[in-house]
């Protein structure tokens, strides 16, 4: 059984319960008959790759759907075989260049180049050209994107590309030059609402407005995860009411269980003890980003007010560290015991004023 | 492979028209073009505002004899279109093939290549053009090499063209691209005269958006050429292009080809249509004023309490709403810097924040507490604290 997620994604333009105008405005690009390059970015759970396909098959119709999985192998320089995955359909292909690290160059200009010499087949194709969608764009390196430039330019009829980010801030300049940009927000908390019951409604299940409601904040606008919670809901309980307590996923839980720790007590033993635990995350592949994240916002409620900007300060210092460093459990530990610092200063300063 | 396709389909529109029709099909993929290209310069003198640049060049062009040059500056300064400009006119459509090799980081650049394609090219001897072709264009006696995106190129291989720029310096013309000339390695850099490509100033950008949007007939509402130009930040090729997304957009385009098929049309048509600034600004991704100054205001010293609650509020809201975090942090920068009821001692700190933020965004840093970081540390500065 599929889940539910993948069940009720909107096909095409028209099924978009949201961002009506951003629908429209994708659509009056597709009939145009020049697209744009375009550069698709929001926060994840906004719907951006479900637009993307539902704009596809706005541009060639239902035979953008049969897709088939290619696997292509590359050879860089050094001599090295790469593997490399691509889904594709008669009119349009999907890479994530980035599964490939730092090879990712290789592939860009290989299979672009590729795809950009060799003319639609399909004569009765509606479009000319091919779309290429590129996933996790902002995680192409710096090289791959330079050599994405003159690519854009020089096969722009036979070409385009379509990428996919979280964020703006690390695609470089010239390639946010030659692109459209497209804004997806995430959905507000009635949208996602509306989507949960819908889907509710679809497979039969009894509605509960305020389980909906309460799923929607939890989520954080993030309409897949709020799909997943309320699949899981209906999974866990046989009668779902409005008091159905959400289950929060496990790591969460955990780190709520880390937070709560620190705070109770300062001392290096307690830091020998959470260790365990964050090694306890990491080995379950949770980024560590996001376990810091989560842990800050975990611990914000939890401390004195006059506190919580320094702790904030702290914690984006520590994320930069562990972008930029290579060995992440020092960065969280680091964070832990700064964290228990500031607290006991803070604690100690206000024993002194007394 | 590629010619055979558009053979036949030529030949089956022939067939079912009864009239074969290129002219039309060029037509057609003009306008499918992006305007950036079908706008590039085709001569020296359709360059914008390069001026001092452009006289020297033309010198050159007279005296048929050239230097290497390197070209460097920030982009959509038309430093590209220069030298493809100055190429066209030298040699003319049909020597331009044998006589100009083109690479750019889209190509494979590494060692092996500047030692085999590079010097094979380099080392190849001139062939001679018809006298007839010859009155036409100069045909000066030299090939050009253009190394697009050359600071791109590995050191190893920017070493490896040294010697070879000088030994067939009677036959071959470089010429390097960069955006930064500090990528370029000293001894290339001293064997090549530079030019530097300054960002467009207002004036001539205006002119350059104007015609364009006049050739294809886009109308624009009253101010909207000053907003596009403000948006793209010197940059003419990113104003070009917002100007043919936002057309598309609101479906400007096209009218004046009706013109020309019949001079009588129809105006309350074209009436509907017209590029708005709030258009504009959606595409470049500008965040609406209302957005920064609520983020502005929560940061004003308050109760600890209060401000974290308001500040952390906004600040999610910005992230989930996508807009990115480094237009975010530019925006916010004028907002403050401009803002002259914060005293200059505050500013100079704040500013040291930015910069910092700045750096850890283009390292890759999470958005949102960086953001949420960056909006506490100001409210800081902002209530008096170090």
């Amino acid at each position: 059984m599929a889940l539910l997620v993948d069940k009720h994604r909107p096909r095409s333009l028209d099924q978009l319960t949201y961002h009506k105008d951003l629908s429209e405005r994708l659509r009056s690009l597709a009939q145009s008959g020049d697209f744009p390059h375009l550069l698709v970015y929001g926060p994840s759970g906004a719907g951006k790759k479900t637009r993307i396909v539902a704009t596809l098959k706005e541009l060639y119709g239902p035979g953008v759907e049969k897709i088939k999985i290619d696997s292509r192998v590359f050879q860089t320089i050094s001599n090295r075989k790469l593997e490399f995955n691509i889904v594709a359909s008669v009119y349009h292909l999907e890479i994530t260049p980035s599964d490939v690290g730092n090879y990712d160059r290789v592939v860009v200009q290989d299979l672009l180049k590729e795809v950009a010499q060799t003319q639609q087949v399909d004569q009765s194709a509606k479009q000319k050209f091919k779309v290429v969608v590129i996933n996790e764009a902002d995680h192409l390196t710096r090289d791959a994107q330079a050599a994405l430039r003159r690519t854009m330019e020089k096969y722009s009829p036979n070409l385009r590309l379509i990428l996919l980010a979280n964020s703006t801030a690390n695609i470089i300049a010239p390639i946010r030059s030659r692109t459209l940009l497209v804004r997806v927000p995430a959905p507000s908390e009635v949208e996602i609402c509306e989507v949960l019951a819908k889907s509710g409604m679809k497979e039969g299940l009894a509605p509960a407005r305020e389980l909906e409601k309460r799923i929607a904040a939890e989520s954080g606008r993030n309409l897949r995860r709020a799909l997943l919670m309320f699949e899981a809901v209906h999974a866990q309980n046989e009668k779902v009411t409005d008091t159905t307590p959400i289950p929060p996923p496990d790591w969460e839980a955990l780190i709520s269980v880390v937070a709560q720790e620190i705070v109770a007590e300062h001392s290096p033993a307690r830091i020998l003890q959470v260790r365990a635990k964050l090694y306890d995350l990491l080995t379950h592949c949770i980024p560590p980003s996001t376990i810091l994240k989560t842990l800050t916002f975990k611990l914000i409620p939890l401390v004195d007010d006059a506190l919580k900007a320094e702790i904030v300060q702290w914690s984006a210092f520590y994320e930069h560290r562990i972008r930029m460093g290579t060995k992440v459990i020092f960065h969280l530990e680091a964070f832990v015991a700064k964290f228990m610092r500031v607290v006991e200063e803070h604690d100690m300063g206000l024993e002194m004023e007394f | 492979m590629t010619g055979f396709f558009d053979i036949k389909a030529r030949k089956e529109a022939a067939a079912a028209n009864g009239t074969p029709t290129k002219a039309a099909l060029t037509k057609e993929n003009t306008r499918s073009q992006p305007w950036v290209e079908k706008y590039r310069p085709k001569s020296l003198n359709d360059v914008t505002a390069q001026d001092h640049t452009i006289t020297v060049l033309q010198r050159t062009l007279q005296s048929s004899n050239l230097p290497h040059m390197l070209f460097y500056g920030p982009p959509g300064t038309g430093k590209t279109s220069t030298v493809l400009a100055l190429a066209k006119e030298l040699y003319g459509p049909e020597l331009i093939k044998s006589r100009v090799l083109e690479l750019n980081a889209s190509d494979e650049r590494g060692i092996s290549i500047v030692r085999e394609k590079v010097k094979d090219f380099a080392r190849m001897q001139l062939s001679q053009p018809s006298a007839a072709y010859r009155n036409q264009y100069p045909c000066p006696p030299y090939k050009i090499i253009i190394l697009d995106e050359a600071d791109s190129m590995t050191q190893d291989a920017q070493s490896a063209l040294r010697r070879t720029m000088e030994t067939y310096s009677k036959i071959t013309r470089f010429c390097l691209i960069c955006n930064y000339v500090t990528r370029i390695i000293d001894p290339l850099a001293s064997r090549c005269s530079k030019f530097r490509f300054k960002s467009l100033d207002q004036g001539n950008a205006v002119k350059r958006v104007e015609e364009i949007a006049e050739k294809e007939g886009v109308k624009l509402e009253a101010g909207a050429v000053e907003t596009l130009i403000k948006c793209s930040e010197g940059d003419l090729r990113k104003a070009i292009t917002f100007l043919q997304s936002a057309a598309r957009l609101v479906g400007a385009v096209g009218v004046m080809e009706k013109e020309k098929d019949e001079n009588s049309m129809d105006v309350d048509e074209e009436d509907t249509k017209i590029v708005t600034i709030k258009t504009l600004e959606e595409i470049a991704g500008v965040i609406p004023d209302a957005t920064i100054e609520r983020l502005v205001r929560a940061m004003q010293p308050r109760a600890k309490g209060i401000v974290y609650k308001d500040v952390s509020k906004t600040v999610t809201d910005m992230v989930a709403d996508g807009w990115s975090a480094t237009q975010v942090v530019t925006q916010l920068y004028q907002t403050i810097l401009y803002n002259d009821l914060i005293p200059d001692i505050q500013k100079n700190k704040i500013t040291l924040v930015f910069s910092e933020v700045d750096k850890r965004l283009v390292d890759g840093s999470d958005e949102h507490i960086t953001l949420l970081d960056l909006s506490l540390r100001i409210s800081n500065i902002l209530a008096g604290a170090s």
